[in-house]
C-alpha cells in the first residue's frame, strides 16, 4: 500500500550523493514502496537539500529489522563517544 | 498492415501554458485512432510507465504520459523527482487536471485522431484519472480507468502531507464511463471503500465497471516491483483493452 506518510526532519551536516558531497538540510523518513529494494515496503530515508534541487539527495531504502537495527547502532555509537562530541554546539 | 510505432519524448504546453516534457507514442499506420492519456504513478515518469504508453501504441492508440514533476524538478532522474515532489505533498489536483487536460488537447490535435480520448491512471494517478474525470468539461474524456487509486472518497491522515482530498463532492460531476481495476488485498484503496465508491456510483447512475482480483494486493500492474501478479495483470490490460475499444473505437 501507498502510505503517504512521511516524517520530515531539519538535519546538520553533509552528504555524498551523485554529483559529491553537499551540505544536507533535511531528511524525510517514510514507510512505502521501494524504487529499487526487492521488497514490497521499505523504509525510505531521503537526506535531502531541497534548495540544490531534487538531485541534491542520498537515499536508502531498508528493510523494518535494518532499519531497526541501524537505529539501535546510532544510538550504541553516540553512548560510546563522549557526550556531546558531535554535538552541532560542540 | 503496418504495425510499426514511435515513441519519443516531446514537449506540450501543460496546464497554465507551462512547457512539459511528455512521452509519446502512436501507430504509424495513418487510420483514425482513439488517444490515451497515461498518469504515471507517484514513484514518476518512469521506464515501466512508458512501457505502458508503448504498450497502448501497439495496441492502436496514441498515447501520451506528461511528465507531472517537470516543472518541480526538471531533468531530474524520476527517482529524485518523485522524491522532492513527496516532500512538497504531491502534485496540486488544479494543475494535473489542466496537464491532463492539456494532453488530450494534444491528441485530439493529432490529423488521426478520431476526437475519442481515455485517461488511465495507477496509484495516485488513479485517484487523478477520476479526478480528472470530474473536473473537465464534458466531452474532454470519454472513457477513465482507475487502477488502484486511494483516496478517492476517503482523504489522506491528517499528518499527511500529501494534499490529496477526497473525491466525493465531485462525483456526480464524473463525465464519462469509468473502469476500476482494484486488488483484494490492498489496502489503500481496501476492499470496503472500492465497495462504498461502487455503491456511491450506482446511486448517480453513472457508467463505470470495476473488477477486483483475489490474491493481488497494490501496485499488481508493476512489473519491476514484487507487487506484481501476473494473472491480475494480465487480465487487467485485457479489461482496459476491451475497455477503451468500445469506448474509444471509431
Amino acid at each position: 500500500m501507498c502510505t503517504y506518510l512521511t516524517e520530515t526532519v531539519a538535519v546538520d551536516g553533509s552528504g555524498k550523493g551523485a554529483g559529491g558531497w553537499f551540505t544536507l538540510t533535511q531528511a524525510s523518513v517514510y514507510v512505502d514502496h521501494p524504487q529499487h529494494a526487492p521488497f514490497g515496503h521499505t523504509v525510505n530515508i531521503d537526506f535531502a537539500n531541497p534548495g540544490q534541487g531534487p538531485a541534491a539527495r542520498v537515499a536508502v531504502e531498508l528493510t523494518e529489522e535494518a532499519a531497526l537495527a541501524l537505529v539501535a547502532a546510532i544510538q550504541t555509537a553516540l553512548a560510546s563517544a563522549p557526550a556531546g562530541l558531535a554535538s552541532a554546539a560542540a | 498492415m503496418n504495425d510499426a510505432i514511435q515513441a519519443e519524448t516531446t514537449t506540450i504546453p501543460g496546464a497554465g501554458g507551462d512547457q512539459i516534457e511528455a512521452y509519446y507514442a502512436r501507430p504509424l499506420d495513418p487510420q483514425p485512432r482513439g488517444g490515451v492519456v497515461v498518469i504515471h504513478h507517484l514513484p514518476g515518469y518512469d521506464a515501466p510507465t512508458k512501457e505502458m504508453v508503448r504498450t497502448f501504441a501497439v495496441n492502436g492508440f496514441a498515447a501520451i504520459c506528461p511528465n507531472l514533476y517537470h516543472r518541480d524538478a526538471p531533468g531530474a532522474s524520476p527517482d529524485d523527482a518523485a522524491a522532492f515532489v513527496r516532500g512538497q505533498g504531491g502534485v496540486p489536483d488544479e494543475r494535473l487536471v489542466g496537464d491532463v487536460g492539456a494532453a488530450a488537447a494534444f491528441l485530439r490535435a493529432q490529423p488521426s485522431s478520431n476526437q475519442k480520448i481515455g485517461v488511465i491512471g495507477h496509484c495516485s494517478g488513479g485517484r487523478q484519472s477520476v479526478l480528472s474525470a470530474c473536473d473537465l468539461p464534458e466531452g474532454t474524456l470519454n472513457a477513465a480507468v482507475d487502477c488502484y487509486g486511494a483516496f478517492v472518497l476517503s482523504s489522506p491522515p491528517e499528518s499527511s502531507p500529501m494534499k490529496a482530498t477526497s473525491l466525493r463532492e465531485k462525483l456526480p460531476r464524473l463525465s464519462c464511463p469509468l473502469l476500476g481495476l482494484f486488488g483484494g488485498d490492498d489496502q489503500y484503496p481496501s476492499p470496503a471503500e472500492v465497495d462504498e465508491l461502487e455503491k456511491e456510483l450506482t446511486a448517480l447512475g453513472k457508467t463505470f465497471e470495476f473488477h477486483s482480483y483475489e490474491g493481488a494486493g497494490h501496485a499488481f500492474f508493476s512489473v519491476n516491483r514484487p507487487a506484481y501478479r501476473p494473472e491480475a495483470a494480465m487480465d487487467g490490460w485485457s479489461r482496459i483493452f476491451a475497455f477503451y475499444g468500445q469506448h474509444l473505437g471509431a
